[in-house]
């Protein structure tokens, strides 16, 4: 066609807030999607790992001959193999170990033509162990006669932080209500779908090509090389789809060098995949702590003073867990406003598992204990939860004691939105009413809320991401982006933003984004930062692109490029609606002409975030947001079961992108914050994880999800794309306390060390019977001042 | 090395004769054999679902059954679920309800709630979070899959094989 006079008018139109399909759903329900768990290349072998499978030893002999005499057995390796290869956040790990340190210790490994060869290899490595005095809590690990995990780490001590504002004694003097309590949230792990995995393969320039499940691919190569000996320039990192990551692929794990190790050592390609037994033992936890918690108000419910001790289990070896700290000082320091603000946490190397990062990074923790301890200022001061919380309700424009900038505030907004929708504050009062009521099932609701980073986090130097955007001839339009797809719904946020830009069909955008050698860089996919960081970046680089496409067609149509748009496949007049000239007809005119040009735009795209820095006093988000979940909840006494009945979920989202993307990513959330409110609980005794099964670690079931009442606030963020702030880490986050909060409402119970199974609240309940006390009753006589009980 | 033996059996409409160790498992013989690795390990105990395929028109976790088992017997994977032409019904509901995320619980939930759906015509939601008990998702906190079984029971759209 020809410039289309009597083509019909394209009206304007928005995709933002949408419902768009994920594009790679189809292949991926019809089993074509290949994950990387699916992969096989020619010549290529199966590795696998020999754990200790004890907590901590002395190796002292170990014999791999007869295994590497084996046939189809290509190599063997063991800790001398690895030494000196230090890699890990304070590189205080290697892939294979000389010295036991926790139970998933990895003490040899082999590649074999088959996983039954390379399994029966492991079966004939003979190792002497001599077992060594353990450490199992950061407070054991603490004790000054306490056996040394590591001789370079004295006192077991691993990082440490620290944050104070105000004046500690002078908010205390003046507080007329404390609470005081110490919360003891437990080990949990991700249980990606997806075991873990990595095929590792090297070309004779030395160049390493790693398939991984990464979710950091630009700085993975900058980790894993140590731990190889080689340089980051000289890895290449493929990101195959994989099963769900959750924050588990933010760091380097040991099986990804063990997979490389025995591809050099080879020639040939080696893949190493875990079973699920392996993945509950050898993957990161979600940080176990002890925290001690004060927060302190007035008599007419403001806040005047919030103070946290906090002692991490390290585990064995120093990951992202163990800076966990840096994100639970937001929430200390800024949940709510709280004048004065003393923060400190100290982690502690023990011989369990090592903690890594997880969705909610640190807040699901610090949460579970500031929004349990509103709930008991609020009954102290005699107020509706509701109404204390709006009392102390940041609005927008404050700055918390750490500088977090909280631009546009619509955490009022989202408690009255919240409360209004399940009518909390009429609920709560009847409940109550009926705690002490006979009746073995008793009703509670409970509110929570937090605050997270909502737009990246700048913990390294740069919290950016590099765009290319490139069309062809056909007007199909390629978006190469550091942007890891997890599952999380990237594809489609960033197929939206260019079809909204660029006009072109949704199914017209490719996105390539799975190596390193091709895509530019970013930090990766953590911090609730995708959709606002590549979102931008995508816009932007859109934008470019749609400037070039109006003023190449301001010279062959002759119509100022300013009254021009892109709509519907074609160039159209804004004001009208009339198309001009078909969007790929254009292209090619631009693109065989006398002084031709292709379209291929660059961006690299730097939210306006400041750097985390050593005093953690910076306005390290491009944005902060809120989220506030309302639990109603049934109690079976007599079992102590609870039966999440509803959730109501208010939560400040910016702008609404792709609403069925959105609503998934909050259900999912919720979905592993239920688990770790009700039933997930690494069992580590004394080192050694009794529950390695999906039998005996419950994940919440499709029966146990309650029905969801989902409210977006849109604040409209300033620097967001089209306003949209970072969402997925908020629902993980609130729904624990909001449970919490409601167990209260329904029993008079606390659990402080959750997860809140039938045992603990059972246990709990029948202690309130048999040795009656309300928080009241355990106010001290002369000061107000509540101790509760542990 | 273990003993082998012949079977016979329907795979996806075709016939598939071949030889397979007795101590092989049908979710070994599918992805490993056969290079169908639609159908996912994720636990190897029957415990998460991913592996569930059809025999004899019923679902079963793949992980647990001897291949040998197979033996004339009639076996749907998630592969063929769709035709050339377009995706299964059921499939196709979970794209358009965002059913689908890391994707990996996918193939197994499809061919659960197929199951449910081809056996149940007044199916409910409460009776489809039953059905699904069996399937873990990591991603999706089961509301999605749910919608997207509402959108196709009862209809009666589905296209058995089996």
């Amino acid at each position: 066609m020809e410039k289309s006079a009597t083509a019909s008018p394209v009206a304007k139109q928005t995709l933002i807030g949408q419902r768009i399909k994920k594009p790679d759903a189809p292949d991926k329900a019809t089993g074509k999607t290949r994950y990387i768990n699916d992969m096989v290349l020619p010549q290529m072998l199966i590795g696998k790992v020999l754990f200790a499978g004890r907590p901590h030893a002395r190796i002292l002999r170990i014999d791999t001959s007869a295994a590497e005499n084996l046939p189809g057995v290509h190599a063997v390796l063991t800790g001398k193999d690895a030494a000196g290869l230090k890699f890990g956040f304070v590189r205080d790990n290697v892939a294979l170990k000389d010295r036991v340190r926790c139970e998933h210790d990895e003490i040899a490994a082999v590649a074999a033509e088959t996983e039954e060869i390379a399994r029966r290899a492991l079966e004939l490595i003979e190792v002497e162990y001599e077992d060594l005095p353990g450490v199992f809590t950061p407070e054991d690990g603490a004790r000054e006669d306490a056996p040394l995990i590591r001789e370079d780490f004295p006192g077991n001590k691993s990082l440490s932080f620290e944050f104070t504002h105000g004046d500690l004694a002078a908010a205390e003097a003046a507080s007329d209500f404390v609470v005081d309590n110490v919360f003891r949230p437990h080990h949990v792990t991700h249980c990606c779908m997806g075991t873990s995995c990595a095929i590792a393969d090297f070309d004779y320039n030395g160049k390493l090509t790693i398939w991984t499940q990464t979710q950091y691919p630009y700085n993975y190569k900058m980790d894993l090389a140590p731990a190889l000996g080689i340089g980051p320039g000289d890895i290449r990192v493929i990101q195959p789809p994989v099963g769900g990551a959750f924050g588990s692929k933010l760091d380097v794990y040991p099986y990804e060098p063990i997979a490389a190790l025995l591809a050099k050592k080879t020639g040939r390609p080696v893949k190493v995949i875990y079973s699920r037994e392996e993945e509950f033992k050898a993957s990161p936890t979600r940080q176990a702590a002890i925290i001690h918690m004060r927060t302190g108000c007035t008599r007419d419910g403001v806040l005047t003073f919030r103070s946290a001790d906090a002692l991490l289990d390290n585990g064995a070896y120093t990951s992202w867990g163990p800076t966990i700290p840096v994100i639970m000082m937001r929430t200390i320091s800024g949940h709510y406003r709280v004048p004065v603000v003393d923060f400190k946490a100290q982690a502690i190397y023990t011989n369990n598992p090592y903690a890594g990062s997880f969705r909610g990074y640190g807040n699901v923790q610090t949460t579970y204990a500031t929004a349990q301890q509103m709930d008991m200022l609020a009954d102290l001061v005699d107020l509706d939860p509701l109404e204390f919380h709006l009392k102390n309700a940041q609005k927008s424009g404050e700055v918390t004691p750490q500088k977090s900038f909280l631009r546009e505030c619509a955490l009022t907004e989202c408690l009255e939105t919240a409360a209004r929708a399940c009518d909390y504050s009429h609920k709560r009062k009847a409940y109550a009413a009926q705690r002490d009521e006979p009746g073995r099932y008793k009703k509670g609701i409970g509110l929570a809320s937090s605050i997270h980073n909502a737009g990246g986090a700048k913990i390294h130097k740069s919290d950016g991401i590099g765009t290319i955007l490139k069309m062809d001839d056909y007007a199909r339009v390629t978006v190469i982006t550091g942007a890891s797809e997890i599952g999380q719904g990237i594809d489609a946020v960033i197929t939206l933003i260019v079809a909204e830009e660029l006009g072109v069909p949704l199914e017209h955008v490719t996105i390539v984004n799975n190596d390193s050698d091709v895509a530019p860089w970013d930090v990766g996919v953590h911090a609730s930062r995708t959709t606002f960081i590549a979102g931008n970046g995508t816009r932007r680089a859109a934008r470019k692109a749609k400037a070039q496409i109006l003023n190449a067609a301001e010279k062959i149509l002759g119509e100022p490029a300013e009254e021009l748009e892109l709509r519907g496949g074609s160039v159209v007049r804004d004001r009208d609606g009339t198309p001009l000239i078909k969007l790929d007809r254009l292209l090619r005119q631009m693109h065989f002409q006398a002084v031709p040009e292709l379209v291929m735009v660059t961006d690299y795209y730097e939210p306006k975030s400041e750097p985390e820095g050593a005093k953690h006093v910076s306005d390290h988000s491009a944005a902060y947001s809120h989220a506030v979940h309302i639990a109603e909840i049934t109690v079976d006494t007599l079992t102590g079961e609870i039966t999440v009945d509803k959730v109501t979920v208010a939560q400040d989202v910016g702008r609404v992108i792709n609403r069925m993307g959105l609503e998934g990513q909050v259900e999912g959330g919720i979905a592993i914050g239920l688990g770790y409110a009700l039933s997930e609980n690494m069992r580590i005794e004394n080192g050694r994880l009794r529950n390695a099964c999906f039998r005996d670690y419950k994940l919440i079931t499709a029966p146990e999800m309650p029905p969801l009442d989902l409210h977006f606030i849109e604040s409209d963020c300033a620097e967001g794309p089209y306003g949209a702030k970072g969402i997925s880490e908020l629902p993980t986050i609130v729904i624990a306390p909001a449970i919490a909060n409601a167990l209260y409402n329904a029993t008079g119970v606390r659990i402080f060390n959750p997860p809140m199974s039938p045992e603990t609240v059972a246990r709990a309940i029948h202690e309130r019977r048999t040795q009656p006390t309300s928080d009241k009753a355990a106010i001290d006589a002369e000061g107000l001042t509540l101790k509760t009980r542990e | 090395m273990s003993v082998e033996t012949e079977i016979r059996f329907k795979l996806n409409g075709r016939e598939v004769s071949l030889r397979v160790p007795v101590t092989m498992k049908t979710l070994e013989m599918l992805r490993d054999k056969l290079g169908m690795t639609g159908t996912k390990y994720a636990c190897g105990e029957g415990e998460c679902g991913a592996c569930t395929i059809m025999i004899d028109g019923k679902t079963v976790n793949s992980c647990l059954m001897y291949a040998v088992d197979c033996d004339d017997r009639e076996l749907v994977t998630i592969e063929g679920l769709n035709t050339p032409e377009g995706l299964h019904p059921v499939q196709q509901a979970f794209v358009d309800h965002g059913a689908v995320q890391c994707g990996f619980c996918t193939p197994g939930m499809v061919m659960q709630a197929h199951y449910l759906i081809e056996n149940n015509p007044d199916l409910t939601r409460a009776e489809a979070q039953r059905g699904l008990e069996g399937n873990l998702c990591r991603c999706t906190g089961y509301t999605k899959v749910l919608d997207a079984v509402d959108a196709v029971a009862g209809k009666n759209t589905c296209r058995s094989r089996c």
